[in-house]
C-alpha cells in the first residue's frame, strides 16, 4: 500500500561540461589568461609547423644518388641515403660489415629472453651475468678479427653508430660495477679507503669530460713506460668509464643511504659477512631504488660519447659532421645533424621510457 | 643445566675484523702509492726522452697568437699567462650568461609544464623531451655550422628589428651576418655615475626598509607593502636621477662601412651558438627540477594557507615558494655546475675558452701537456668545490629542523 518513492532518473550533465566541448572548456579556455595562452600557442604552431613539415616531408627529395637530385627546395634526404652505410659502420671494410650485423644480432637474440615476462628470473640473472661477462669477448673477437680466419679490422676503422654503441656499451658495463665499488668504498668505515674513494669521486666529478679526454690523449702516453702505447679507442674508453663511474658512485651511494639500518643489523644477526650482506641484502634493494638515477647516468653517458670527436675518433657525431664538410655535398649540414639528432634521440628516449617501465614493474612496495 | 657454555674460541688473527681493516687499508695505501710512484717515474723518463722541461716558466713567454674575443687587453705579444686570464674570463662570461638565461627559460618552461592549459603543458613537454635527449655537442654544432655559418655576408645582413618586430620602428639597429650578431652598444656619458649611485642608495634603503618592516610586524602585527614599495624605490630613484642628469646614456648603433659593420656590440657566432645551445639544453633540466620542486609541496599546504585567509599571491610567496625552493636549489646548483663544465665544449667550435685556448692552443704550442691540463683541471675543480661549499652552506640554512 505504501507509496514507493522512485527517484527521478538523474539529469544528464550540462552539455558544456562533457564531450569535446567540455574538454576544450576545461583544458584550453578555462580562464581569460588560458584563452590568451591557447591562442598564442596555436599561433606559434601555425607559424612553425607547416613550413617545417613542408621542408621535412612534402618538398623533400628522397630519391637519387647525388646532389643533383636535390632541387626541390626541401630537405635533401638523399644525402642521408647515400651516406647511410658510412653513418652506421664508419670506415669498416665493405665486405666485412656482416660481422657488425652478426654481433648486433647476437646481442639482440641473447638479450631477448631478459625482456620476456615468461622467463624465470633465476634464468634471467644467469643469462644476464653470462652476457655481461661473455658477450664483450665474443663481440670483440667478431669485430676485431684475427681469429678463426677473420681478417683483422683495426679499431681505427671502426666508426659511425657502431663506434658510438661500442663506447656506450663498454662504458655502461664498466661504469656500473666501478660505481658500486666506489660507493661501497665511500660508505666504508675504514678511513683510508673512504678517503681514497672520496678523492677519486670528487676529482672526476669536478672536471669536464672533455679535459678528461684531453688528458687521456695527451697525458696518458706520458704516464706509461717508454715504448708502450694504447689504442686511441681504449684511451677514450678508460676516460669515459672513470668519469661516468664517479657519477654512478654518487647515484648508488644515494641508494645505499636510503636502506634502513635495520637491514644491516638483521643481516649481521643472521651471521652474514660484509660481502654477503651487501650482495644479498643491501645492494639489491639499493640498486632498485636508484634505477632512475642509473638510467639517467646511462643516458648522459650515451650523449657524452659524442665528445670523442674532440680526440679524433669517428663516432656517429663526427662521421656525420665529416660528411657535411665533404665538398661534393656542401650545404646539407642541417639534414645531417637532424638525422644524427634523431638517432641519439631514439636511443635516449627509449632508455628513459624503458626505465619508467622497469620502475613500475619492479615496484613491489607501497605506491603512494 | 649446570653445564657451562665452552669459553668462546678466539678467532684466528686473520679473521679479526680490526686487524683485517688495518690490513686492507695498508694494502690500498701501498698499492696507491706504488702506482703513483710508477706513473711519476714513467713520466720523468718520458719527459727526459722528449726533452720537455717541466715547470711553469713558459707562462711568462710571449704567446704569438691572437684571440678572437677578449675581455681584457690582449695582443699576440702578451704572455701565455695572459692567455690563461683571457680564456678564464671567456669561460666565466659564457657560463654566467648561460646560467641567467637557462634559469629564466627553465622556470618559464617548468611552470608551463604544470599549467592547466593542455596545449601549453604539452608544448613544454615536447620541448623538454626533444632538447634533453640530444647531445649538447650536436646542438652546438647545429647552431654553429647549420645556422650561423650559413648567414649572409655583412653586405646582405639580416635586419633583426625588421624581421622579428616589423613595423615597430626598430629597423637598422641590430644585424645578423656570418661575422656575428651586431647589437647597439650603450655609451655611458658623464653623469651616469649619479644613476649608479642612486641605484646603490635605493638598494641600501630597501634593506633598511625590509628590516624596519619586519621589526614592526613582529611588534605590532601590521604588515607593510614591502614588495611594491621597494620595487618603486629600486626603479624610481635611478630613473629620476637619470632624468635629472639629462639622460646620460646614448646607444651606439652598428653601421655598415665598407665590408663590415663598425661600432656597436658584437657577439661572435662561436659565442652565440655556444650560449644558445647551453641555454636550450640546460633549461630542459631546470624545467624538470622546477616542476618537481613545486609538485613536492603537498596540496594540503595550499589548502591550509587559503583556509588561514592568506591570499593566493601570499600563499605562493610565503608558503609554496619557500618549501619548493628547498627542493629546487640543490639540483639547480648542480645544473649550474654542469653548465659551467659543459661550456668547455667550446673547444669543438673554437670559442676561446679555457679548454680551447689554454688546454688547446697553448698546449700545442708549448708542449707543456702536464702543466696546461693540471692548471685547467685545477680551475674547474676550484669552481666545483666553491659552488658545492656554497650549496652545503645554503642547505644547512634551509634544512628542515626535525625533532
Amino acid at each position: 500500500m505504501a507509496e514507493s518513492r522512485v527517484p527521478h532518473a538523474s539529469l544528464p550533465p550540462p552539455a558544456s561540461t562533457i564531450g569535446v566541448v567540455g574538454w576544450l572548456r576545461r583544458n584550453l579556455f578555462s580562464s581569460p589568461l588560458n584563452i590568451v595562452l591557447t591562442l598564442l600557442a596555436v599561433y606559434l604552431l601555425f607559424v612553425t609547423l607547416p613550413p617545417l613539415l613542408r621542408w621535412a616531408f612534402l618538398d623533400a627529395s628522397w630519391r637519387g644518388d647525388d646532389r643533383e637530385a636535390c632541387r626541390s627546395g626541401g630537405a635533401c634526404w638523399v644525402f642521408i641515403r647515400v651516406h647511410f652505410e658510412q653513418f652506421m659502420y664508419g670506415f669498416y671494410p665493405d665486405g666485412q660489415r656482416w660481422r657488425v650485423n652478426a654481433a648486433v644480432l647476437l646481442l639482440i637474440l641473447g638479450a631477448a629472453p631478459l625482456f620476456m615476462r615468461a622467463v624465470s628470473s633465476k634464468f634471467k640473472i644467469r643469462l644476464g651475468l653470462g652476457l655481461l661477462i661473455g658477450y664483450p669477448f665474443v663481440a670483440f673477437a667478431l669485430l676485431k678479427g684475427g681469429m678463426i680466419g677473420l681478417p683483422v679490422v683495426d679499431t681505427s676503422q671502426w666508426g659511425g653508430l657502431l663506434l658510438t654503441l661500442v663506447i656506450a656499451g663498454v662504458g655502461m658495463t664498466a661504469a656500473l660495477p666501478l660505481g658500486v665499488l666506489l660507493a661501497l668504498g665511500r660508505r666504508s668505515r675504514m678511513p683510508a679507503i673512504q678517503t681514497l674513494c672520496v678523492t677519486f669521486i670528487e676529482f672526476w666529478r669536478g672536471v669536464p669530460l672533455i679535459t678528461v679526454l684531453f688528458m687521456s690523449s695527451v697525458m696518458l702516453p706520458l704516464f706509461l713506460p717508454v715504448g708502450m702505447n694504447f689504442d686511441k679507442l681504449l684511451r677514450a674508453l678508460i676516460g669515459v668509464t672513470l668519469f661516468q663511474g664517479a657519477y654512478m658512485a654518487e647515484v648508488v651511494r644515494g641508494g645505499l643511504q636510503a636502506i634502513p639500518k635495520g637491514q644491516f643489523e638483521a643481516a649481521a644477526a643472521l651471521g652474514l659477512g660484509y660481502w654477503k650482506t651487501m650482495g644479498l641484502i643491501v645492494l639489491p634493494q639499493a640498486l632498485k631504488l636508484v634505477i632512475p638515477g642509473i638510467v639517467n647516468t646511462f643516458i648522459a653517458l650515451f650523449k657524452d660519447t659524442s665528445l670523442v670527436l674532440i680526440i679524433g675518433l669517428f663516432d656517429l657525431m663526427n662521421i656525420v659532421h665529416n660528411a657535411t664538410t665533404n665538398p661534393a655535398w656542401l650545404g646539407f649540414s642541417t639534414e645531417g645533424y637532424v638525422f644524427a639528432a634523431l638517432v641519439y634521440w631514439l636511443f635516449c628516449f627509449g632508455m628513459s621510457r624503458y626505465s619508467q617501465n622497469l620502475e613500475k614493474h619492479l615496484h613491489t612496495g607501497h605506491k603512494r | 643445566m649446570a653445564e657451562h657454555a665452552p669459553a668462546p674460541v678466539k678467532p684466528p688473527f686473520w679473521n679479526d675484523p680490526q686487524i683485517r681493516a688495518i690490513l686492507f687499508q695498508a694494502i690500498a695505501l701501498v698499492v696507491t702509492v706504488a702506482f703513483g710512484l710508477y706513473v711519476f717515474d714513467n713520466t720523468q723518463a718520458n719527459l727526459r726522452r722528449l726533452g720537455i722541461a717541466s715547470g711553469f716558466g713558459f707562462l711568462s713567454s710571449p704567446s704569438g697568437f691572437d684571440i678572437i674575443q677578449s675581455l681584457i687587453p690582449y695582443s699576440p705579444t702578451s704572455s701565455y699567462g695572459r692567455v690563461f686570464w683571457v680564456a678564464l674570463l671567456n669561460t666565466l662570461l659564457v657560463s654566467a650568461l648561460g646560467i641567467v638565461l637557462a634559469t629564466a627559460l627553465g622556470f618559464v618552461i617548468g611552470i608551463a609544464r604544470l599549467s592547466k592549459n593542455w596545449l601549453i603543458s604539452r608544448l613544454a613537454l615536447a620541448y623538454i623531451e626533444t632538447f634533453r635527449n640530444i647531445p649538447l655537442l650536436l646542438q652546438i654544432f647545429f647552431w654553429y655550422f647549420a645556422v650561423l655559418r650559413v648567414m649572409p655576408a655583412p653586405g646582405q645582413s639580416l635586419d633583426l628589428g625588421k624581421i622579428v618586430f616589423p613595423k615597430l620602428g626598430l629597423e637598422e639597429i641590430a644585424f645578423l651576418n656570418i661575422r656575428g650578431l651586431y647589437l647597439p652598444a650603450p655609451e655611458f656619458q658623464t653623469g651616469f655615475g649619479w644613476v649608479l649611485a642612486a641605484f646603490g642608495i635605493a638598494v641600501a634603503l630597501t634593506v633598511l626598509l625590509a628590516r624596519w618592516a619586519r621589526r614592526r610586524q613582529k611588534a605590532t602585527g601590521q604588515q607593510f607593502p614591502l614588495f611594491s614599495v621597494s620595487l618603486a624605490l629600486l626603479l624610481g630613484l635611478p630613473l629620476l636621477t637619470f632624468w635629472l642628469a639629462g639622460s646620460p646614456l646614448a646607444w651606439q648603433v652598428p653601421k655598415l662601412q665598407g665590408f663590415n659593420f663598425q661600432g656597436g656590440l658584437v657577439v661572435i657566432p662561436e659565442m652565440a651558438s655556444l650560449l644558445l645551445a647551453l641555454t636550450l639544453y640546460t633549461a630542459t633540466f631546470i624545467a624538470e627540477i622546477v616542476r618537481a620542486g613545486i609538485q613536492a609541496v603537498s596540496h594540503g599546504q595550499t589548502e591550509a594557507s587559503l583556509s588561514l585567509g592568506l591570499s593566493s599571491s601570499l600563499t605562493l610567496r610565503l608558503i609554496i615558494l619557500p618549501q619548493a625552493l628547498r627542493v629546487i636549489i640543490p639540483p639547480l646548483t648542480n645544473q649550474y655546475l654542469n653548465l659551467t663544465k659543459n661550456s668547455s665544449l667550446a673547444a669543438a667550435i673554437g670559442y676561446p675558452d679555457l679548454v680551447s685556448a689554454f688546454a688547446g692552443t697553448v698546449l700545442n704550442q708549448t708542449g707543456q701537456a702536464i702543466e696546461c691540463i693540471a692548471i685547467t683541471m685545477a680551475v674547474y675543480l676550484t669552481i666545483s668545490l666553491l659552488i658545492s661549499l656554497m650549496m652545503n652552506w645554503y642547505n644547512r640554512r634551509v634544512a628542515l629542523v626535525e625533532r
